[in-house]
């Protein structure tokens, strides 16, 4: 066994140290991957069905055995270890929730904890902390897992995997199976419950989406079990470091690396504004091209323009507004909100949801460019 | 309709006689049934494991579903050393061939559980024993009790042909009621033949109710969660 070097960062939870799996002396599925997963946070492995990630990830709980290389977890060589114990020290959260059709959900989240011999009550008790945690009725728990939709199914398996409050979650691509509403509310819960817990979590995902949302770090992982790119996702969007990461983060990651600019600096300008119960009285004009409707909480819905403003009576015959930019919020989210708005101001609202103004999409795009002078100078040392 | 008069005579006459066939009937039915589950299981389990050997148990155990019962209740006194007129025999002889059917049917149902499933039972760290007792075995239950129900309804009409050779049950109503010529001893026997398959097979559906309420409970509830959204939606 090797021993990892001493150094003054903390020792990493689980480190890959020259891994390979080839089965039947094919192509390996996972090739000499060395690397360092720190404890804390959230490691996601993304990559193209065949590159390796899930056979990466199961190798961490030696659910696959490697062909050569170690995996320490926590400084221990996994391989030393008991299988089955191994297991039992780290949550696993599976696509299809894998619960036990014939068990309870109380029953199913207590699974581990049972299997370490903690008795039946203890461990259910444990288990009605867990449906609340991860936001389920308490009423639930007496249901069979096929009682549930498939959202519920996956927050049940998520807590199934923190039963006995393990150091390491593995995650093989939980969230994949469910639609996309659900998917980003799982996203988010994820978010939530990781900034209490602090668990050591590798996700396994082929949404590049999902792993800069989600990702401390990403893994990119190509074809032939490679990797080919370990970054903070914000590093992976910007400079993907070959074509083909640069292929696999796909057309939109200019876009999508918006979401890593912070707004806070973009000017909002204020509206004239109408409210809803003035649309049908034919002496309130307006005197801007366009004109926010506001309810009297001051929310918006929708636009009056200038020149059909004697036609519009009702709030149904204003024309829908484009997504709503919360002041403060991502330059993604800003240039968003002014690009899908009809009259190209893009509609900013308070925390509350009010209308506080609009804002300009060429304004946005000139922080973008500064934003990424500044990085250049930072980058480079000189002017770009 | 004479006859119909004599074979409810014949009920509270042959009292005596009628319970302890009864018995007899019903020990050389259920006891193949018990063993069978207890041999089958495992032997089904080592054929899912090891392939080649599953290739050849489930042959084998074909082959000796094929000998005829009234054979084995002949050859099983030589092999065993038991007396030709011994419930032992039918009972060893239809153990073999619950065996030999159950065997196919728990490989079957064993397969049929969710691939997932038993991934989820090794990631979370079952040893595999456990596993197979409280994972395994249970989601199979369904497919096996459909397996013992064939099983349990021929077995109940097999014990009868042991009353050929004189081994003791409801058979020999038949034996007895041809050579004596007396036909509404045999219509007690078949409806006492008859009943008994019922009756076992009701319990025997009892008992999956009882062992698996989880697949009622999915079914019913669904429905119910499913009507629930439809009048969200509605609403």
């Amino acid at each position: 066994m090797t021993v990892p070097e001493q150094s003054s960062s903390p020792l990493p939870m689980i480190r890959f140290n020259g891994v390979t799996k080839t089965y039947d002396a094919g192509r390996p599925a996972v090739d000499d991957l060395t690397m360092d997963i720190d404890c804390g946070e959230i490691t996601v492995f993304v990559g193209p069905s065949g590159c390796g990630k899930t056979t990466s990830l199961r190798m961490i709980n030696r659910m696959v055995e490697p062909t050569s290389g170690t995996i320490l977890l926590d400084g221990q060589d996994v391989s030393q270890q008991k299988a089955s114990e191994l297991r039992r020290s780290m949550g696993y959260v599976m696509q299809s929730s894998g619960l036990m059709p014939h068990r309870s959900v109380i029953d199913n989240i207590a699974t581990v904890p049972r299997l370490n011999g903690v008795p039946r009550t203890e461990a259910r008790a444990r288990a009605r902390e867990l449906l609340d945690v991860v936001g389920l009725a308490s009423e639930l728990g007496r249901r069979y897992p096929g009682q549930l939709s498939g959202g519920q199914q996956q927050r049940v398996g998520v807590a199934r995997a923190l039963a006995a409050d393990p150091p390491v979650l593995l995650m093989d691509e939980p969230f994949s199976a469910v639609d996309p509403v659900v998917r980003a509310e799982l996203q988010e819960e994820l978010l939530r419950l990781q900034r209490d817990l602090a668990k050591t979590i590798v996700f396994v995902t082929h949404d590049i989406d999902e792993a800069t949302i989600l990702g401390d770090k990403v893994a990119v992982f190509a074809v032939g079990g490679r990797l080919a790119q370990f970054a903070a996702p914000e590093e992976i969007l910007r400079a993907p470091v070959d074509d083909f990461v640069a292929g696999f983060v796909g057309r939109d990651r200019g876009f999508r690396h918006l979401s890593f600019q912070e707004g806070r600096h973009v000017t909002v300008h204020p509206i004239e504004t109408i409210e809803v119960e003035q649309l049908g009285d034919p002496t309130v004009s307006v005197l801007s091209p366009w004109t926010l409707l506001v309810d009297a909480d001051g929310r918006p819905h929708g636009w009056v323009p200038q020149a059909t403003r004697s036609s519009i009576t009702t709030q149904a015959e204003a024309v829908p507004g484009g997504s709503l930019y919360t002041r403060g919020d991502t330059l993604r989210r800003a240039l968003d909100a002014a690009l899908s708005s009809p009259s190209g101001l893009g509609v900013t609202v308070d925390d509350d949801g009010r209308a506080i103004g609009v804002v300009r999409a060429a304004e946005v795009f000139d922080l973008i460019e500064s934003a990424r002078v500044d990085r250049g100078r930072a980058d480079h040392n000189t002017a770009v | 309709m004479d006859w119909i008069q004599g074979v409810i005579d014949y009920v509270p006459a042959n009292a005596a006689l009628l319970r302890e066939l009864t018995g007899n009937h019903l020990v050389q039915s259920i006891l193949p049934i018990v063993f069978g589950v207890i041999i089958a299981v495992p032997l089904a389990q080592i054929a899912r494991l090891n392939r080649s050997a599953g290739a050849v148990m489930l042959t084998a155990s074909s082959l000796l579903y094929t000998i005829p019962s009234l054979a084995m209740f002949v050859f099983l006194p030589l092999v065993l050393g038991t007396s030709i007129l011994s419930m032992v025999n039918v009972v060893v002889a239809l153990t073999i061939y619950a065996v030999a059917l159950l065997m196919r049917s728990t490989v079957d149902a064993l397969n049929s559980i969710d691939d997932g499933v038993r991934q989820a039972a090794v990631a979370m760290g079952y040893t595999p024993l456990r596993r197979f007792l409280t994972v395994d075995l249970p989601l199979a239950v369904p497919v096996l009790i459909a397996g013992i129900r064939v099983i349990s309804v021929t077995n109940i009409s097999m014990v009868s042909v042991g009353a050929l050779i004189g081994v003791p049950s409801l058979g020999r109503l038949f034996t007895d009621g041809l050579t004596r010529n007396y036909p509404e001893q045999i219509a007690v026997g078949i409806i006492a033949t008859l009943l008994l398959a019922l009756v076992l097979d009701l319990l025997l559906v009892l008992l999956e109710r009882v062992l698996t309420p989880w697949t009622r409970a999915t079914s019913s509830r669904t429905a119910r969660a499913a009507a629930l959204d439809a009048r969200t939606v509605a609403a």
